[in-house]
């Protein structure tokens, strides 16, 4: 009975504890017991078990049933603050660091009776495709041993694929939701920027971080969504728009709907299956009454090298702050400046170093204008060609990646490698827009892959819908066998 | 365009990282192929382009400046690597 529990996907789950079919502490305690037997995975930084039992206790005592996590467990991304509960952004600069207070998304969760389990591992800083950057160590993919799970959501992606979570949450700055759904056969949304608020959300790249829910499936997902994104008047880039209810207007009707398919994403070399799963997205919307219509992204190709430049210079201004001062790890040094440099030496990994480095290097006198306003008019660019696209068009189909989960270690020693994971995800981020990745089938090893809807700015109900009608039609089944537990 | 050692340690100054010349060496080749693909944005022309410095282009709202948080010192120098009562403590900077 036990075992089952843990395949529910969050609606059911919700509608059990509401009919009473089920309490918060036998679900909590379910998912907690198979993570527990899942600590190969290393999907954990920080685990929040015995707090969280006692939460769902208290939640059965006085069942509120009209919230719309009522007393559901969730592990979350180890990059939102929570209080009281250790935040590490999987640096060791942060390995101790106990937040005051709470992030707005993760406040949410709690406010509709959502309970935190646990802290999820992500590659540091969320600065990596493949976790393999965290402090606290790689994760497995649960579809296949020693499998990257993607990233920077590694840990995210990982336990809800292996059903640790019923739902998570992740961020995205270039693809570090949708990119590890893709990796796990499983559903990510990337919202539009400014509809879930950055407020407590360890920064990376302002301009480009978003939180975003990751699911088992489309309905799980609209749920998520509508509890995360709200106004918050404690993020200055927080917009103020009518919120809609995105399961209740959940529907798969995509009649009449215009799809655009951009010609720049066929990039050479990119596996023949991958190519077949578009084509069987682009055949489904054709006959679920949508309209394909070619159109052209120009600047495509120049997304990733301007993501290089405007993402690094924000880290590195955002990461100033680690200074070993307040908080965080402190090196000892022989003045006040040996202390700072010694002190983001050995606290930051590699990956954090080269892109504070890149970003000085391209704010710093003399560069400025030749990289970074540079990239901030290519940006500009960038966001046109969608602007013109959506003249034509009401979404966006692409693969999510273009390729398939990759091996640990395949792809740490070179950085532009490993960069290029992300070129169908960035050009997203610099515009600003919202995009989802559902599963859509399986490569030739078995390893799933995905389809990403993008949307128009703030039009995540018709993204969602689109991606329902897929979902609908593709029936993804993923074959994970439990191969880490004994 | 190439990086050269020399550039390489000014950035870590600038960054305030401390690296060794076997570490330079390695984060220079790494500096150069991310910029050798970073060059590529030279083929646009962007003469007449404005910068994009944020997605939301509308002026940031301003909220009133009100002290909100409780009374919160004991947990923020919790987290403090080196303290002495209320305060935090740092190398000593003047002689």
């Amino acid at each position: 009975m036990m075992s089952n529990i843990t395949d529910l996907k969050l609606v059911e789950l919700v509608d059990k504890i509401k009919k009473k079919e089920l309490s918060s502490t036998e679900v909590t305690i379910a998912f907690i017991e198979r993570s527990k037997k899942s600590k190969k995975l290393n999907s954990y930084i920080s685990e929040n078990y015995e707090n969280a039992i006692k939460k769902a206790k208290i939640f059965d005592q006085k069942p509120d049933f009209k919230k719309k996590l009522p007393g559901i467990p969730i592990a979350v991304k180890d990059l939102f603050c929570t209080k009281n509960i250790r935040t590490t952004a999987g640096s060791k600069i942060l390995e101790n660091f106990v937040p005051t207070y709470e992030s707005t998304v993760t406040q949410n969760i709690l406010d509709e009776g959502g309970i935190v389990i646990g802290k999820l591992n992500c590659d540091e800083f969320a600065m990596g495709s493949s976790n393999e950057t965290s402090y606290f160590g790689n994760v497995q993919n649960p579809v296949s041993e020693n499998l990257v799970p993607g990233g920077s959501s590694g840990g995210s992606s990982s336990a809800l694929a292996a059903k640790l979570t019923p739902a998570t949450i992740g961020t995205d700055t270039g693809g570090s939701i949708r990119q590890p759904a893709s990796f796990t056969g499983t559903v990510g949304l990337k919202p539009t920027y400014g509809s879930c608020s950055r407020y407590g959300i360890v920064a990376f790249a302002s301009s480009l971080d978003q939180a975003g829910p990751m699911t088992h499936d489309v309905k799980d997902c609209s749920l998520m969504f509508e509890i995360m994104s709200t106004y918050d008047t404690k993020d200055s880039t927080s917009v103020d728009f009518k919120r809609k209810n995105y399961l209740t207007n959940l529907n798969e009707n995509i009649k009449g709907k215009k799809i655009g398919i951009p010609k720049e994403y066929r990039v050479d070399g990119m596996p023949k299956e991958i190519d077949e799963l578009w084509e069987k997205g682009i055949k489904i919307i054709k006959e679920n009454g949508g309209q394909i219509i070619e159109i052209s992204l120009p600047n495509t190709n120049y997304a990733l090298p301007t993501y290089y430049i405007v993402a690094p210079a924000e880290a590195s201004s955002n990461l100033a702050r680690y200074d070993g001062v307040k908080y965080g790890f402190r090196s000892k040094g022989e003045n006040l400046i040996d202390m700072y440099e010694k002190t983001r030496s050995e606290g930051f990994g590699d990956e954090v170093k080269r892109r504070i480095m890149i970003g000085t290097y391209v704010l710093s006198s003399g560069y400025y204008d030749a990289y970074y306003l540079k990239a901030q008019k290519v940006r500009r660019l960038i966001k046109n060609d969608f602007d013109e696209a959506y003249k034509k068009v009401d979404a966006i189909l692409t693969p999510s990646t273009p390729s398939s989960a990759f091996k640990i270690g395949e792809k740490l020693n070179d950085p532009v490698s490993m960069y290029l994971n992300d070129i169908f995800t960035v050009p997203i981020n610099l515009a600003g827009l919202p995009a989802i990745s559902i599963p859509a089938g399986h490569d030739k090893k078995g390893y799933p892959l995905g389809l990403q809807v993008i949307g128009k700015a703030f039009d995540e109900q018709s993204i969602l819908n689109i991606a329902f009608a897929l979902e609908k039609n593709i029936s993804f089944k993923n074959n994970i066998t439990d191969w880490w537990i004994k | 365009m190439t990086i050269d050692l020399k550039t390489v340690k000014h950035i870590s100054k600038l960054s305030r990282i401390s690296i060794d010349d076997n570490k330079a060496k390695k984060l220079g080749k790494d500096l150069n192929s991310i910029f050798s693909f970073i060059e590529k944005l030279n083929e646009l022309d962007t003469k007449n382009t404005e910068p994009l410095t944020s997605i939301a282009e509308t002026t940031l709202k301003l909220r009133k400046d009100e002290i909100k948080s409780e009374n919160i010192r004991e947990d923020i120098l919790k987290n403090s690597p080196d303290k002495n009562k209320d305060f935090f403590v740092v190398p000593k900077v003047v002689e």
